[in-house]
């Protein structure tokens, strides 16, 4: 045989696994991110008493698409002052970023692009941020007031931030004693806890941490549209702004990912190891079984035919997918796909949970002014993320020397409480005192 | 051979993201292939099974140190003082700096030839899945056989930032007075 086409059919047997993930994952994300966005639009319109995009397709279903299709034919404009190259890269650059930092992700035991990095969760947080360098670029090129404003906040707020959301991050790799991501996922198996109410403070910084890396409200100064137009997107218009875009929703699907592994038990189904539990692993079949039925249900209400022919279909694929599910209960040589199904099945559950806690904290919390933002940060965040790592480490160490770990765990994180109540308190009457004594604009702030 | 492919791969971008670095006129273009060259080397890292030290340098250079330079050469408009700045070429400098960086790589060629084994390229070397995981092998030398220099490291880079803050404080006082 020609040996060029042996060698590469040779890698293809060695890597077939991580090649198909890695183009599941580039083509699966984006329509997944739109998707998000019309979850978004009808969660809002929900909680504003609206009914939301009704129109394409029953209940909206087809918005994303409708949405991508316009994006992908409106005119592509490119400023004249503008600098080519870089605004030609930037988005390429912040998409990419996000796309490469799931390759470690962990979507379930079996769908993992970069199985055998004993890193892991360095990967995904190094690469995800240089995401800001699309941004900071992008903003650059742009060669415009809005787009340069909007791209110095947006990395002064990412340098505050980061180090916040590491060194919560650190909190739960002390608990883990691993960096590789199937690692972390172990040892939570093994401790028969998932880490959030282990370290709960730290699962709380890096909540706040995760929402103002990926600019989103109420951290979303980078964009705020009264102040800045669209921050460091306010050039872009097509196919490049739908690049951002998706990058940014991306990047909060990696956030939610890294936290779901970390502090809320990976692809571990809740209380894995509570034997009466066990028939918690039919239920992903029959969740989707129940989705299929209600759409059924849904599908008697239509107001056009069309319509109620779409929402039997989707009836139909929601019983296809549970059959998936389902199917290898019944079939004795497919039982080894049921962790992995089940696994992805709870991973995506956990990650759909936190993005929806973003979501709320949108349309609960107004804006943040950008000196309180800085505030936050680095006086409140920074020093409670600080003694928190040395709390979870004496509490360890308690640990190792015979006291109880939970006792040892409540004990440490009502001392990281009181020391946050003080910070607070601190902060407060630092700035009242220094609001009655001027009322002298902040010249940091912007 | 995909090693050899993924090595001549990665040293290729390097090389020329460099030269690209250096010849472009354009101080964020000259950031931005300086990032290539950097992601690069973190590439080769990688390839050797340094998974820690590659995303060290992700994290540290590209992500951190390029991030402030970018942020810098934007907030300094150094394309508008370069019109008013010309570098120029001292040629007897450039020929002595080449001389002394030609000498140096020819004598490490040269000397390693010379180290047991077959030189700069060590053959038959352990597969990379072999090795133990790299951060914690490197944790463990630094707090064991390298406590010391560790130390004195950190504490050198305490010092330097609080030293850093202290100036841009005392700027910063002078100002509003």
């Amino acid at each position: 045989m020609n040996p060029t086409l042996h060698a590469i059919l040779v890698f293809l047997q060695t890597w077939w696994v991580e090649l198909t993930s890695g183009v599941v994952i580039v083509a699966v994300v984006p329509l997944v991110a739109g998707y998000v966005v019309l979850v978004e639009r009808k969660l809002m319109a929900d909680m504003q008493a609206r009914l939301g995009p009704m129109r394409v397709g029953p209940h909206g279903l087809l918005q994303p698409i409708a949405d991508a299709v316009k994006l992908l034919i409106k005119e592509d404009i490119i400023p004249d002052e503008a600098d080519r190259l870089i605004f030609w890269l930037a988005p390429v650059i912040s998409m990419t970023a996000a796309l490469t930092s799931m390759g470690a992700i962990a979507f379930g035991p079996s769908f993992q692009v970069a199985r055998d990095i004993n890193i892991g969760i360095l990967f995904v947080l190094g690469v995800s941020s240089l995401g800001f360098l699309g941004i900071i670029l992008g903003g650059w090129a742009s060669n415009s007031h809005y787009s340069i404003m909007g791209a110095l906040r947006s990395t002064a707020q990412l340098v505050s931030y980061e180090t916040a959301g590491g060194l919560a991050i650190i909190a739960g790799l002390l608990l883990s004693g691993t960096l590789s991501i199937s690692g972390i996922v172990a040892a939570q198996e093994k401790y028969h806890v998932w880490f959030i109410f282990l370290a709960p403070v730290a699962a709380f910084i890096y909540l706040v941490a995760s929402i103002a890396e990926t600019n989103r409200a109420p951290f979303d100064l980078p964009e705020a549209e009264s102040e800045l137009v669209a921050g460091y997107m306010t050039e872009y218009s097509g196919f490049r702004w739908a690049l951002y875009f998706l990058g940014e929703y991306a990047n909060m699907i990696v956030v939610g990912s890294i936290a779901t592994t970390l502090f809320l038990g990976g692809w571990l189904r809740p209380f894995p190891n509570v034997h009466w539990l066990n028939w918690l692993d039919f239920l992903p079949a029959l969740i989707i079984a129940l989705i299929g039925v209600y759409s059924i249900y849904r599908a008697g209400k239509q107001p056009v035919m069309v319509q109620t022919g779409f929402m039997w279909a989707v009836a139909l694929a929601c019983f296809a997918v549970a059959l998936i599910f389902a199917m290898p209960w019944f079939v004795g040589t497919l039982k080894f796909v049921i962790p992995g199904l089940n696994g992805a099945f709870w991973f995506l559950l956990k990650v759909s949970a936190y993005i929806y806690v973003f979501m709320w904290l949108r349309f609960t919390l107004p804006r943040y002014r950008f000196d309180q933002l800085m505030h936050l940060g680095w006086y409140i965040l920074i020093p409670l993320a600080i003694v928190n790592v040395f709390a979870v480490g004496v509490a360890m160490l308690l640990e190792s020397n015979g006291v109880n770990r939970w006792l040892a765990l409540i004990l440490t994180t009502l001392v990281t409480l009181v020391f946050a109540i003080l910070l607070v308190r601190w902060h407060d009457r630092r700035t009242e005192s220094a609001s009655t004594a001027s009322l002298a604009p902040d010249s940091y702030a912007g | 051979m995909l090693d050899s492919i993924l090595f001549y791969f990665f040293g290729g971008v390097a090389v020329i993201g460099a030269a690209l670095m250096v010849t472009r006129r354009n101080a964020i273009h000259s950031a931005v292939f300086l990032i290539t060259t950097l992601l690069a080397t973190a590439g080769i890292f990688l390839q050797l099974g340094a998974e820690f030290l590659f995303i060290a340098q992700i994290i540290l250079y590209v992500g951190g140190i390029m991030v402030l330079f970018i942020f810098v050469i934007m907030l300094v408009r150094l394309d508008v003082a370069l019109h008013h700045i010309r570098f120029r070429m001292k040629s007897l400098v450039v020929t002595i700096v080449i001389a002394v960086l030609g000498a140096e790589a020819g004598a490490i060629i040269y000397y390693a030839r010379k180290l047991p084994g077959q030189g700069l390229f060590i053959q038959n070397m352990a597969p990379a899945s072999n090795l133990t995981p790299n951060s914690e092998k490197l944790a463990q030398s630094l707090f064991t056989n390298y406590l010391l220099p560790f130390e004195i490291a950190s504490v050198l880079l305490l010092v330097a930032m609080v030293g850093a803050v202290v100036m841009a404080k005392n700027k910063k006082r002078t100002e509003d007075s």
